[in-house]
C-alpha cells in the first residue's frame, strides 16, 4: 500500500544543529533511502527548498493572486516528503523512525483509483 | 512499444514454458529468468519485422540459452580467481545442448514456476511482481505501470525477490506433497490479489495499464488446466469470471461506481457468466467444498438474477453462513449482515453488525461504516445514515468509493433529522454483498500469516 511520509520541521532549529549532528541525521536519511531503493519500496522522495522560497498561488475575488512565502504560518514547515509502497503499517512506522529526528513525521495513505461497489 | 496483439499473446503464453525448459537444464532460476526476459524483448522487436519463426518456442529457448551463456561467461571472467572450476562446470552444463526431448514443454512447468514465484519467504507484493514477470511474461515496465510505481522500483523488487528465493534454498521442483495444499493456497491468494488489484474503476489518468483482471484470469485458467481436479482452483476461476462479467456495467462513463442493484444487467458479459456458472456447478458436485467455491456460488446467485428484486437472498444467507463457519472473519459477517437485512429486514442486519463492532480487525473500517449507512437508510433513519456515509467516505482510500459515499450522503442532505420516512431509497444491499464476497476472499490469511489486500485495511483501526 502506498503512503506519503511528510516531514515537518522548524527550518531555523534544523539550521542551528551542530554540523556533525546534522551530518549524522542526513546520513540516516540517506541510509533509509538506500534501504527503500534496494527493497523496491521507494516510489519517490524529495527534500524541499527552504520555506522562504515558497510562493502561494490562490484565486481571490475572481483573480489569481500570487504571494511570496509559504501557505502555513506555523514554525513547523513541510521540509521533505517520501512516497513509499510498503506491506504494513508496522513497516511504515519503522521507515519513518529515522526521518522523524528533529522533525515530526505525518504518514497518510495515498488514494487509489481502484474501488468496490459500496 | 505497441506490439501486435497476437504476437504478444503468443510470447506471454510461451514465457513460462521457455523459462521452465531453461531452469530444468541449469537449475538457476534467477539467471534464467533474466535471460528469458531478454529473449522475450528480442522477439518483441524482431518478430513483427521478420515474421514469427516456424518454431517460436525453440527460437526463444535458443536465444535465452545464448543470453544465459553470455551471462555465465562474464561471470566466469569476473570470478575466475574465486572458483574457476565450479563456474566452468556450470558453463559446460549450460552450453551443452540438451536432447530434443528436453525442449518439449513440461505440463508441470507453469505450476512449478507458480509455486516458486509464490514462495512463502516473499512478501505478497514481491510474489505478485515475480509471478507476473516469470509466469505471466509481462515486462518490468508493464508491471510497474500496473502498480503505479517507477520502473526501477519494480525492477529492484523483482531482483530482491529472486535473491530471497535463492537464499531460501528454493528449488525448481514441485513442493513435497505434505506442503502442497498450503503452498497452493498461497498461489491462489496471489492470483486473487492480482485480480483484485486490476478490478479498478475505469476512471483516472492511468489509461495504459495492463489489464490485471484479464491476466489473473488467464493465469488461473492455466492453473486450472494443470490441476483440473482441484475444487478451489476451479472455484477461484469461476469467482473471477462471475465478478469480471459485471465489469462493463459497474462504472459509468465518468468513472463513477454503480451499485449492483442499479447496474444495467444487459451489459453483463453473458458468456463469462455462463462459463462461470457451469464451472462452479460442476465443481460443487464433485469436489470438497472450499471458500472460493462458496464465494463463486454467491456471485453466481447474483449473476443469475434477471433483476435485483429477483435475487435469491435466502440462498445467499445460507452460503454466507457456510463461509462464516469455514473462515470466521468479521468481513464475512459484515457481508452476511447485508444478506440478513435483505431477508429479515434492516434491523436484523444492524443487530448483526453490533456483534462485530468491537472487533479490532474491522472497527472503524470504511466498509463497516458504509454497510451501516445503507442499513440505516433502509431502516428509515436518514440522518444517522448520512453521518455514517460521511464517516465511511472519510475512511476510504479509494477515490471512486469516496465519491460514491459522499454522493450518497448528499442525497440524504435534505432528510428529516428526526428520522422520518424515506422515499425512494433503493435497496442496493446487493452491491455490498457482491463487493464483500471479493473482500472475503482477500481477507483470507495466507499460510504465511500475512493478511493481504483489503484485509490489511480491515486490520487497522
Amino acid at each position: 500500500m502506498k503512503y506519503v511520509i511528510l516531514i515537518h520541521s522548524n527550518p531555523a532549529a534544523w539550521a542551528a544543529l551542530p554540523p556533525e549532528e546534522a551530518d549524522r541525521v542526513i546520513g540516516d536519511h540517506f541510509a533509509m533511502i538506500r534501504e527503500l531503493q534496494e527493497s523496491g519500496e521507494l516510489v519517490t522522495q524529495f527534500g524541499l527548498a527552504d520555506p522562504e522560497t515558497a510562493r502561494t498561488v490562490r484565486h481571490s475575488a475572481g483573480s489569481l493572486v500570487v504571494t511570496d512565502g509559504p501557505f502555513s504560518e506555523a514554525k513547523e514547515q513541510l521540509l521533505g516528503l517520501f512516497v513509499v509502497d510498503v506491506a504494513s503499517e508496522e513497516r511504515l512506522v519503522e521507515v519513518s523512525s529515522p526521518l522523524a529526528q528533529y522533525a515530526v513525521v505525518e504518514v497518510r495513505p495515498v488514494m487509489v483509483e481502484a474501488g468496490d461497489e459500496m | 512499444m505497441t506490439l501486435d496483439r497476437s504476437i504478444e499473446d503468443l510470447l506471454r503464453g510461451l514465457a513460462p514454458q521457455v523459462l521452465g525448459t531453461l531452469v530444468r537444464r541449469s537449475g538457476r532460476f534467477d539467471a534464467c529468468e533474466d535471460a528469458v526476459q531478454e529473449a522475450l524483448l528480442a522477439a518483441a522487436v524482431q518478430w513483427p519485422q521478420e515474421g514469427v519463426p516456424d518454431n517460436p518456442r525453440a527460437w526463444l529457448v535458443t536465444v535465452a540459452s545464448r543470453r544465459l551463456t553470455d551471462h555465465v561467461r562474464s561471470e566466469v571472467a569476473r570470478r575466475r580467481r574465486e572458483d574457476a572450476i565450479a563456474t566452468a562446470a556450470a558453463l559446460a552444463g549450460l552450453v551443452a545442448t540438451g536432447p530434443d526431448a528436453d525442449l518439449a514443454p513440461h505440463e508441470d512447468d507453469t505450476l512449478t514456476l507458480l509455486f516458486l514465484c509464490c514462495h512463502p519467504a516473499l512478501s505478497p507484493a514481491s510474489q505478485i511482481a515475480l509471478t507476473l514477470r516469470a509466469v505471466g511474461g509481462l515486462t518490468t515496465a508493464q508491471i510497474a505501470r500496473a502498480f503505479l510505481v517507477p520502473e526501477p522500483t519494480m525492477a529492484q523488487r523483482i531482483s530482491r525477490a529472486k535473491q530471497t528465493i535463492r537464499s531460501a534454498g528454493a528449488r525448481f521442483s514441485l513442493p513435497p506433497p505434505d506442503e502442497r495444499a498450503d503452498r497452493l493456497a498461497v498461489v491462489l491468494h496471489v492470483l486473487y490479489l492480482v485480480f483484485n488489484e486490476g478490478y479498478t474503476a475505469t476512471s483516472g489518468p492511468e489509461i495504459h495499464r495492463v489489464e490485471l483482471t484479464t491476466e489473473a484470469i488467464r493465469l488461473t485458467r492455466d492453473l486450472h488446466r494443470v490441476l483440473p481436479d482441484d475444487g478451489e482452483v476451479a472455484g477461484l476461476l469461476a469467482l473471477m469470471l462471475l465478478i469480471d462479467a459485471r465489469r462493463p456495467a459497474r462504472t459509468d462513463g465518468a468513472g463513477h461506481l454503480i451499485p449492483l442493484a442499479e447496474q444495467d444487467r444487459s451489459r453483463w458479459n453473458r458468456a463469462a457468466i455462463a462459463e462461470g456458472i457451469a464451472l462452479i456447478t460442476e465443481t460443487l458436485r464433485r469436489a470438497p467444498i472450499g471458500p472460493y467455491q462458496i464465494q463463486a456460488a454467491i456471485a453466481a446467485v447474483h449473476d443469475e438474477a434477471p433483476t435485483p428484486e429477483a435475487t435469491d437472498w435466502r440462498q445467499i444467507c445460507v452460503l454466507y453462513e457456510m463461509l462464516e463457519r469455514m473462515t470466521p472473519n468479521p468481513m464475512v459477517t459484515l457481508n452476511r449482515a447485508v444478506a440478513v437485512a435483505m431477508v429479515d429486514g434492516p434491523r436484523a442486519g444492524l443487530d448483526l453488525l453490533a456483534r462485530i463492532d468491537s472487533d479490532a480487525r474491522i472497527a472503524g473500517h470504511h466498509r463497516l461504516l458504509a454497510v451501516r449507512a445503507h442499513l440505516l437508510e433502509m431502516a428509515g433513519e436518514p440522518a444517522a445514515a448520512r453521518t455514517a456515509y460521511r464517516a465511511a467516505a472519510r475512511r476510504t482510500t479509494s477515490i471512486p468509493e469516496r465519491r460514491y459515499l459522499d454522493a450518497r450522503a448528499a442525497r440524504l442532505a435534505g432528510a428529516d433529522p428526526e428520522g422520518g420516512s424515506l422515499d425512494g431509497g433503493s435497496l442496493d444491499g446487493g452491491s455490498l454483498v457482491e463487493a464483500g464476497s471479493r473482500t472475503a476472499a482477500a481477507a483470507r490469511t495466507a499460510p504465511t500469516g500475512q493478511p493481504a489486500g483489503p484485509a490489511n485495511r480491515a486490520d487497522r483501526p
